[in-house]
């Protein structure tokens, strides 16, 4: 018993402050430091923020960024839930294979998917060039280009949220669905989808946060051509290479807001459903 | 009428879980399928139900082939062994499922909810959610949401496998009179032969994914077809060359006319009853043999660890011989 609530209650000795310490060292040097410099940058000498809002390559950039982020999320919304119900509901031959295919997006440098992307839908010695060139539609340089890129990069994120949640969920109640006379469709919506509401939440944010930091991957397929293929975080590079060093801040500072915002929702929403 | 299984077949993989299954379960009667872990018994009903295929034969419920009918169109009642409740949605929510998806008016699937909680005594817990409620109570508002949808049959995987002795005594007390009440063609699958032969109308033994006997409780216990279905129904002893159920051994203190006799080896009491372990003087016997006697006869015959003893079955035993 003695035992038991030692570990519960552990006495704080000197230890056990100089581990608080270090850990919290650790995140400040590391996470809240410089993004808080990111913050007190965009605001010191004069507001950059507003300055950077009445920028019109600025303003583009954020609304490409936020187009980009919106279909990239959506495309991965709808894969990601049908990807995982059939990785976790059927068996197939290559299940294996396509499990660990699904993580080459995140161990992939983005930039390598980049260079990829340019290989197979480039418009001029692309593998479907010819075939794209006829229907005069452009991938590569052009916002298709952009959201493919993005959605590529955080594909595996809605998937690796659902899928323990549905294996943990089991067949059980969507089998009771069926047998009370429920379709696959009605199953799906009133049974499988309220189960794995709240991992398709977290992986939908996290995918949205992903999306907007996306920088490598859309260097490349996008050609970064200013008010037309060019997205935020190509801003921030661009500004801060060419001296604009405020506008770089300020737009710094928006992606780290929604971000932050998107999470911050999150965490309010989900406890007051949990009641 | 009722459910009618002809030449069922299912295998998974290597593994065969039934083979040749013929059966007739008749109309508004209460039918067990006994028999032990991975004889089959389970696999039959979801074949019933529709969840699952068989790899060949037919399926008729109340004179309709079903077997190629999916699930969600059998109009069959479906209880698991881990109830299987909706997470998300209140007990009433639960019981209203089947009725919402027949779009039922909202008054009548309002009335018909009330009635069948009132029936499995949630009235108090409608608007609970399933984790709020025990084992037991959740299911009971699994029985009722498979009641709701008005089911030609109702199928349960060992109901009330997952509860505790006490709560399961009681549920199946309830099941018996609420089967009693409904009289719904009723199968339910159990590995415990206490249960099917207090609640079941008829008995389905089902071993190695084979029919070994189909009777009443009755019937089953007083005239095993086999071995398998005499040890699997109660406990079973060898005294001489037979196999005989403990309680059905004569055992005397004074020498007399006896199949087997030697000393009380064991003796150990539960309840009521006393079982002891004769071990046979007689070398050819090496297995000591299980009596069942109450404490009364006990004390009357005033016994005790260590007497000798004279053994035989007594008049009416059900026996078999050893294989």
């Amino acid at each position: 018993m003695t035992e038991l609530s030692t570990v519960r209650h552990p006495r704080r000795t000197r230890a056990t402050y100089v581990r608080r310490a270090i850990v919290l060292a650790y995140l400040f040097f590391l996470v809240v430091w410089p993004v808080s410099l990111v913050v007190i940058h965009t605001f010191s000498d004069g507001n950059h923020l507003v300055a950077a809002l009445q920028d019109p390559v600025v303003v583009f950039a954020l609304q490409m960024t936020v187009v980009v982020a919106f279909w990239a999320v959506i495309i991965n919304t709808v894969f990601g839930v049908g990807m995982s119900l059939l990785l976790v509901r059927y068996e197939f031959p290559g299940k294996g294979l396509l499990n660990s295919l699904l993580d080459l997006p995140l161990s992939v440098s983005p930039v390598v998917i980049g260079l990829a992307l340019l290989l197979a839908y480039g418009p001029r010695d692309g593998t479907f060039a010819p075939l794209l060139g006829a229907i005069d539609f452009q991938v590569i340089f052009s916002v298709p280009g952009i959201i493919m890129a993005t959605a590529f990069v955080s594909l595996p994120l809605v998937i690796r949220e659902i899928v323990p949640v549905l294996q943990e969920v089991g067949t059980e109640q969507e089998q009771a669905a069926r047998s009370l006379g429920a379709g696959g469709w009605q199953t799906f919506r009133r049974i499988t989808l309220p189960s794995i509401r709240w991992a398709l939440v977290y992986g939908v944010v996290l995918s949205l946060a992903r999306s907007l930091g996306e920088f490598g991957a859309v260097k490349i397929v996008s050609g970064n051509i200013t008010q037309q293929t060019q997205t935020a975080t190509l801003v921030v590079e661009d500004k801060y290479l060419e001296f604009e060093r405020g506008a770089a801040y300020a737009t710094s500072f928006l992606l780290t807001l929604i971000a932050v915002a998107a999470l911050v929702i999150v965490t309010i929403l989900r406890p007051k459903e949990k009641k | 009428m009722g459910i009618e299984i002809s030449g069922v077949n299912k295998n998974f993989g290597d593994f065969v879980a039934l083979r040749d299954i013929d059966l007739t379960i008749p109309s508004g009667g209460l039918t067990a399928l006994l028999g032990p872990s991975g004889g089959g018994k389970s696999t039959l009903l979801r074949i019933i139900a529709g969840l699952e295929t068989s790899d060949s034969g037919t399926i008729e419920i109340e004179g309709q082939d079903t077997t190629r009918v999916p699930a969600q169109r059998r109009n069959v009642g479906f209880v698991f062994q881990h109830y299987a409740a909706f997470k998300h949605m209140s007990v009433a929510k639960n019981v209203a499922f089947g009725l919402e998806i027949r779009k039922r008016p909202k008054a009548e699937i309002k009335r018909r909810v009330d009635e069948l909680l009132e029936l499995v005594h949630l009235e108090q817990f409608a608007h609970r959610l399933p984790a709020q409620l025990s084992g037991g109570q959740r299911q009971r508002m699994a029985l009722a949401r498979a009641l709701a949808i008005e089911p030609s049959v109702l199928l349960l995987d060992e109901p009330f496998g997952a509860l505790d002795a006490k709560v399961r005594k009681e549920l199946r007390d309830w099941l018996r009179r609420l089967h009693d009440e409904v009289h719904v063609t009723t199968v339910f699958v159990t590995h415990d032969q206490e249960e099917a032969l207090e609640v079941a109308d008829s008995i389905v033994v089902i071993n190695d994914g084979r029919i070994e006997q189909i009777g009443t409780p009755d019937d089953l216990y007083d005239k095993p077809a086999s071995e398998f279905v005499l040890s699997f129904l109660g406990p079973v002893t060898t005294l001489g060359d037979k196999l005989i159920r403990p309680h059905d051994i004569e055992i005397s203190r004074l020498e007399q006319a006896a199949v087997v006799d030697g000393p009380i080896t064991r003796w150990t009491r539960i309840g009521f009853e006393i079982r002891l372990e004769v071990t046979p003087t007689d070398p050819r016997y090496t297995e000591p043999v299980q009596v069942t006697v109450t404490r009364s006869e006990a004390t009357a015959l005033d016994l005790h660890q260590g007497d000798h003893v004279w053994l035989r079955p007594s008049v009416g035993a059900q026996s078999l011989p050893t294989p």
